[in-house]
């Protein structure tokens, strides 16, 4: 019947999804034609390949192997506050990366929390620095995310299958063995994937935590490449590599990731009758305090290290914050002016799987698509004039994936319930929209707003090849105050990014909801 | 009024047959057994299912690849029937203007519909603070604003309880007699054929039979409908 509801004209929908791929490919086709492949890759290039994966791998399987016992853990206990713990599992996901990563450096850099006792207790300090450091701040993010990925799979186990264990006396062992070893495996490889995938074009961290030639990744060394030496042949040679490998990997992986529902995990809870000896209740609450521990102390430290460092910030900090707001509300305005077509087109398409087409945008890395950008309008115009813009197109992209998962089920089911009324109403084209569809949608609408909101309040990626002193970002503005060891300036900027940062996705978010029925 | 010539429905490897004529203002029950293709016939009509082979003539105008919202016809689904989002004025508001930008003489028309099917107090309220009842009604409203020469009702009141399913075909009844149209009703109930229809379009093996007299139908049924009816 659904041939019946194409109420949505296909056409805005195709063409948002040609120029998505339009700035993609004209951002490969000039990477591409400017790659120096005479010179071939240095040991420097092979070296940032290297660690590029091994950093991915050990990040990735670090993130999945800690979130099993915690998903299994929050899966089986009910206690004060796990639904607060759950919804903070999902909040590193709009944390800026520059601002878990002061967190992280608060309390184990240097002169943080964990080298002021181990000095206290007369050992060896610990470096955040290098390869450690990056796989840290990755299973910082990631962790979390794999976490609830895995708590959605052990919430899908039918409740039948406890209680069944429970009536024939299954051991502990035996009921993981039945019942959550297989769930695990369906689970596993996706959460891998999209953890590996993700830590891939990781930028911001290595920037910050890695450098030097034993912990730069691909991403890293393209910016330095162009940022340092001005070498467009070489940044462009590092960005086909990196399509290669992180667009080649995401094509290969990312059929097993699982849909990310951000607010999975909050709902019922399943009654277990194993599990209740006083060992395993015991182990459950130390990994629960453990990983509560991991994520709150380096948030506690922003907040506590910002209010200090608050009256420290100087005025450019603000300008910057103005220019951070300016182009997250841009970046919203592109994503809806994309999303919305490309969600209507594929829930009005009877078969499914146009979200791949969404996904190009979480292969293609930002400093790629920046460098390609440079190319293209550098013999035309100063690109450094385009830096605003082009950070906010990139931004929407990145977001765009995310975006097209959260509004293309609601679109489908809007479609299908009232797709044959507003055809028969002659409700259609813009009317349709006007009157059926961004009502209907408002909730998906706000959320995905709020989340690509977040994301560009937060994004350090392509800003940081264009940037200028006039025109700073906050979370760039961040990075020039640590580097100038202004650390206390730097934290204040690091709360005012993280308040600006919820406070646009609670904007939207809440908006999307306000007085909003059935 | 109505004429169907040869036509083909073609859903997957579904096919129904239809070749028949409907009459003005008359009233038409649709049977047949679950599958058979009631609610394809209605969607072909309606003009939501192409037709694989045929026309379809409305005066002896070529209707067949028209948009369902200018043929002369409107219909109820099973469900879904009003937006959730929109005020009950406003659901029957876009029977006349789909924008939404009623003018003063099309409100005063939308309350007086709202007015007979006793809504007037509800205009303001969302579908989700009515009754079953209430949102049937609301969507006959709709249809009584909208006027059109057909009205196919593809069992809309399915999930109400018998009683109050009385009560809206009762309301339908009027409401046809009041503009003159014609109606065309799927339903599982003999009861309802006897109660309202003039004549019977039997669906059944792949081809939905033309329309015989009710009463004599009824009454006689050919060997497959007596199988159906049991």
């Amino acid at each position: 019947m659904a041939q019946s509801a194409l109420a949505i004209s296909r056409k805005t929908g195709i063409s948002a999804a040609l120029l998505v791929l339009a700035l993609i490919v004209l951002a490969l086709g000039a990477v591409i034609s400017r790659a120096e492949t005479g010179a071939g890759l240095g040991a420097a290039d092979w070296a940032a390949i290297r660690f590029t994966v091994l950093q991915a791998l050990w990040s990735s399987g670090l993130s999945v192997l800690l979130a099993v016992p915690v998903a299994r853990a929050l899966a089986r206990r009910r206690f004060f506050g796990r639904g607060a713990l759950v919804t903070l599992l999902g909040a590193p996901f709009i944390l800026p990366v520059i601002v878990a990563v002061l967190g992280l450096l608060a309390v184990f850099g240097r002169s943080g929390w964990l080298n002021t006792a181990l000095e206290a207790a007369g050992l060896p300090a610990v470096s955040i620095y290098g390869f450690h450091g990056v796989v840290l701040a990755h299973v910082f993010f990631n962790m979390p995310l794999a976490t609830r990925l895995l708590l959605m799979g052990w919430q899908n186990i039918p409740s039948e299958r406890f209680r069944l264990a429970a009536q024939i006396r299954l051991t502990p062992r035996a009921m993981f063995r039945a019942v959550e070893w297989p769930m695990l495996m369906q689970v596993v490889p996706g959460a891998l994937a999209l953890v590996f995938v993700i830590c891939l074009t990781s930028f911001a961290v290595a920037l910050t935590l890695g450098g030097g030639p034993r912990a730069t990744t691909i991403e890293l060394a393209i910016y330095q490449a162009f940022r340092f030496d001005f070498d467009l042949g070489r940044a462009a040679l590092l960005s086909v590599v990196q399509l290669v490998l992180a667009g080649g990997m995401a094509l290969l992986v990312l059929r097993l990731v699982p849909d990310i529902t951000l607010g999975g995990g909050l709902d019922r809870m399943m009654p277990r009758w194993d599990a209740r000896g006083g060992v395993q209740r015991i182990v459950d609450t130390i990994v629960i305090v453990l990983a509560a521990l991991f994520l709150l102390v380096p948030l506690v430290a922003v907040v506590w290290r910002g209010v200090q460092g608050w009256a420290q910030m100087p005025a450019q900090v603000y300008h910057a914050a103005g220019i951070s707001i300016m182009v997250a509300i841009a970046s919203i305005a592109v994503l809806l002016g994309l999303a919305l077509p490309m969600a209507g087109w594929i829930a009005a398409r009877k078969a499914d799987g146009g979200e791949a087409i969404g996904l190009l945008g979480l292969s293609a890395s930002p400093l790629m698509i920046g460098t390609g950008w440079f190319i293209v309008i550098n013999p035309v115009a100063d690109p450094f004039d385009f830096a605003l813009v082009v950070t906010m197109l990139v931004n929407a992209m990145m977001a765009l994936p995310f975006a097209l998962r959260i509004l293309v089920p609601p679109m489908r089911d809007a479609v299908r319930q009232y797709g044959r009324l507003s055809l028969m109403l002659d409700v259609q084209g813009w009317r349709l929209w006007r009157v059926v569809l961004l009502p209907r949608l408002r909730a998906p609408i706000g959320y995905a707003a709020g989340l690509t909101g977040a994301l560009s309040m937060g994004d350090l990626g392509v800003i940081a090849l264009f940037a200028d002193p006039d025109r700073v970002t906050l979370p760039l503005q961040m990075v020039r105050l640590m580097g100038a060891y202004r650390m206390d300036a730097a934290a204040g900027a690091a709360l005012l990014l993280l308040a600006l940062s919820l406070g646009i996705f609670w904007i939207c978010d809440k908006g999307g909801r306000w007085r909003a029925e059935a | 009024m109505l004429k169907l010539d040869d036509a083909l429905i073609v859903q997957d490897d579904f096919r129904l047959e239809a070749d028949f004529t409907l009459e003005a203002g008359r009233k038409y029950a649709v049977i047949g057994p679950s599958g058979a293709g009631k609610s394809t016939l209605l969607g072909a009509l309606c003009g939501f299912i192409p037709l694989a082979r045929g026309v379809m003539l409305w005066n002896g105008q070529d209707i067949t690849n028209t948009s369902p919202a200018v043929r002369p016809m409107t219909m109820l689904f099973q469900d879904n029937n009003l937006f959730p989002h929109l005020t009950v004025l406003q659901n029957v508001g876009l029977g006349l203007r789909p924008d939404l930008g009623m003018n003063a003489a099309e409100r005063a028309k939308v309350e007086a519909a709202l007015e007979q099917v006793d809504l007037a107090a509800f205009a303001q309220a969302k579908p989700g603070n009515l009754s079953g009842g209430q949102q049937s009604r609301a969507a006959l409203a709709r249809v009584l604003v909208q006027a059109r020469p057909l009205v196919l009702l593809d069992e809309p009141f399915a999930a109400l309880g018998p009683a109050l399913r009385n009560e809206m075909l009762d309301l339908v009844q009027d409401m046809a007699a009041q503009t003159g149209a014609a109606l065309l009703m799927v339903t599982h109930a003999p009861d309802d054929v006897r109660r309202i229809a003039d004549e019977v379009i039997f669906v059944e093996g792949g081809r939905a039979h033309a329309p015989r007299l009710a009463a004599a139908l009824m009454d006689n049924p050919p060997p497959e409908l007596r199988a159906y009816l049991g």
